[in-house]
């Protein structure tokens, strides 16, 4: 059964049309790149399983329940900007996360926060743009969460920093879980994807595998990309 | 071990020909237990289940095979390693000699050319 599902789903803000009549399906044990150009409505999508927004029409069903209280408690969502509060340090956010979330692995943070060398008492305010990254990413992977959203995870990071983040990703979801990345650094997370959905101006344009459209096309994710996206 | 991906095939052949590639060099020596899935596909920065479709398939080549609870093994079948290590030269040497007919060298100038290039290399 689909873990993630919409149907007839559609977003409008005032007269702009976010998302428009989408219908997408995502089962889960798959990562799932939500791939488009700026606005053409992934972070609205996101949002929108999240219950930070709430749809114009049609429905978004999140492991079969309209999201609310049981589908946060099941899905780890990072947002595409700072969330942390910046006096925290990192002990302080573990025990934050523990409160929250009843799924979190406090010993799986800890973990990766040590073999990056930081220190429990360094507020997050002091961190690097890079480790403030790599501090939220790996408190949302140490849930035992059924859907991860991930909004922009590599947006703004060195090479360096995207590896490991890529690293974490894919050495820490559950295997039953979905994972949903939205980025438009397709050619980064290409080989961590099983599928691609590519959204434009709200419509979904096409949803398949990415070594389908590897062996359909001849060419990478990205290049697809760049000839359906022309401008 | 090389983790880099060529942008116009799906990533599992390439996953495949590149552990072939290491069976044959001896990195998975015959016999050799190979790392769980998610621990390479990590390494290699891949999907998880694009690296056991890689595995899938190399297992029924005969390359890889799997014991229950214990994990994945390269075979020990000589013959069958023999065989792939010949199977791959064969790409390099077909590469080779197109690249070199398309400079316009006859079979006869490629061959001294290699052996050539081979005396000169030894000493």
């Amino acid at each position: 059964m689909a873990i993630f599902e919409c149907r007839q789903l559609t977003k409008r803000y005032g007269s702009t049309t976010a998302l428009d009549h989408i219908d997408l399906s995502l089962e889960p044990g798959r990562i799932v790149g939500l791939l488009g150009p700026n606005g053409s409505g992934k972070t609205t999508l996101i949002k929108l399983a999240a219950r930070l927004l709430t749809p114009s029409s049609g429905q978004i069903l999140i492991d079969g329940e309209v999201p609310g209280p049981e589908t946060k408690a099941m899905i780890s969502y990072l947002p595409d900007r700072e969330f942390l509060p910046e006096y925290m340090n990192t002990r302080q956010l573990l025990n934050l996360y523990q409160d929250f979330y009843a799924d979190f692995v406090p010993a799986r943070a800890e973990e990766m926060l040590s073999s990056l060398d930081i220190r429990p008492n360094i507020p997050v305010r002091k961190l690097s743009k890079g480790t403030r990254e790599k501090v939220r990413l790996i408190l949302t992977m140490s849930r035992d969460a059924k859907v991860y959203m991930l909004d922009e995870p590599i947006a703004g990071v060195d090479p360096a920093a995207r590896d490991y983040i890529l690293k974490t990703i894919i050495g820490n979801y559950e295997p039953e879980a979905l994972v949903l990345i939205s980025t438009h650094l397709i050619s980064d997370v290409e080989s961590v994807l099983d599928e691609a959905v590519f959204l434009k101006e709200g419509h979904i344009v096409l949803h398949k595998s990415v070594d389908e459209i590897r062996e359909e096309h001849g060419m990478s994710v990205d290049d697809y990309f760049r000839d359906v996206f022309r401008c | 071990m090389k983790w880099q991906f060529k942008p116009g095939l799906p990533i599992y052949q390439q996953l495949v020909s590149i552990m072939k590639n290491s069976i044959a060099n001896g990195t998975y020596p015959a016999g050799a237990k190979l790392p769980p899935v998610r621990e390479i596909a990590m390494e290699a920065g891949v999907n998880p289940n694009t690296m056991q479709r890689a595995f899938a398939t190399l297992e029924q080549e005969g390359l890889l095979y799997s014991v229950r609870t214990s994990g994945r093994f390269v075979t020990e079948d000589q013959n069958m390693l023999n065989n792939l290590r010949k199977d791959l030269s064969g790409d390099y040497i077909r590469e080779l000699v197109s690249q070199l007919t398309q400079l316009g060298m006859s079979r006869e100038e490629i061959l001294a050319a290699v052996s050539e290039w081979i005396q000169k290399e030894d000493k």
